[in-house]
């Protein structure tokens, strides 16, 4: 089946949605007061961008990022600001001294990717412009092939190794968390 | 108005930046350790939304199998995971000695 004979309805007013409630929740991240606000404006962001994934046809990555990202990590967050004692730093000054020199080095970076993004050679942007439709059947089988195929995977080595990383995460978290070991 | 109804990646690389740069805000003005914490998460999902723009742009290159950006987003969330549960062990350690998670009394190493 190919897409251009079929578009896609209303393509960019989901995006456009999608991505007016991403940076929203990215503004409130880092302006509430209460941790616990900015966790969940922040779930918000990332349920907005598992949406995005799916418009790129990405189902997998889609998957793993409200299982992992919003199911996993947060709830992580979230248990340690209950851990914490939140009462005391919402009374505190929010912002630290230099948030002055912080918001100029972001404004800076900021500068970097506008005259990145509109750089042109020859007449064109440096970043692609257009984008091929394509299917999504097979996303999941294309992923595990090149993870887990032990003649075609390019990065089978990669994933073992990164279950090593999450193991010496563990030993550390719990090494870091425990009063005694 | 065709650049603004048509989507390419360009539109997605400009959102991973506006989220790249909510994020450093976050880290480099926020006290709450545990919201610079969750910068780190804004800028970390940044990259993975360009990765994965970038992955389907190369799909459109090199056909529907080359899914090299996918693979390394996911590879960023393994990171993330790693990251979260080890920078959070810490906070608790460190909360413990200090009663207090302001970044500015993290000063033991400072010279």
């Amino acid at each position: 089946m190919n897409l251009t004979a079929n578009p896609p309805v209303a393509t960019p007013y989901f995006f456009y949605g999608l991505a007016a409630i991403m940076i929203i929740g990215g503004i409130l991240v880092i302006t509430r007061k209460n941790a616990v606000h900015s966790a969940l404006a922040l779930i918000t962001t990332l349920l907005a961008q598992a949406a995005l994934y799916l418009m790129l046809y990405a189902p997998f990555v889609a998957g793993v990022q409200i299982i992992l990202y919003a199911g996993g990590i947060m709830v992580l967050f979230l248990f340690v600001i209950m851990l914490i004692s939140i009462e005391r730093t919402m009374k505190e000054r929010q912002f630290n001294k230099q948030w002055l020199v912080g918001i100029a080095a972001a404004g800076t970076l900021g500068g970097l990717f506008i005259a990145v993004y509109t750089t042109t050679t020859k007449g064109r942007v440096l970043f692609p412009q257009g984008t091929v439709s394509y299917v999504e059947a097979g996303n999941t089988q294309g992923v595990a092939n090149l993870l887990f195929d032990r003649f075609q995977g390019t990065y089978m080595f990669a994933f073992e190794i990164a279950s090593l990383l999450l193991l010496v995460a563990i030993i550390g978290a719990v090494v870091m968390a425990k009063k005694r070991i | 108005m065709d650049a603004m109804l048509h989507i390419s990646t360009l539109h997605y690389l400009v959102l991973g930046a506006a989220l790249f740069l909510l994020g450093v805000i976050g880290v480099l003005t926020r006290r709450n350790v545990v919201i610079v914490l969750m910068s780190i998460e804004l800028i970390l999902n940044a990259v993975n939304l360009n990765l994965v723009a970038f992955s389907r742009y190369w799909q459109g290159i090199h056909g529907p199998s080359a899914l090299h950006g996918q693979v390394f987003a996911i590879f960023v969330i393994t990171d993330a995971a790693a990251e979260a549960a080890v920078g959070l062990g810490i906070l608790i350690a460190f909360f413990r000695n200090k009663e207090t998670v302001n970044v500015d009394e993290v000063n033991l190493l400072k010279w």
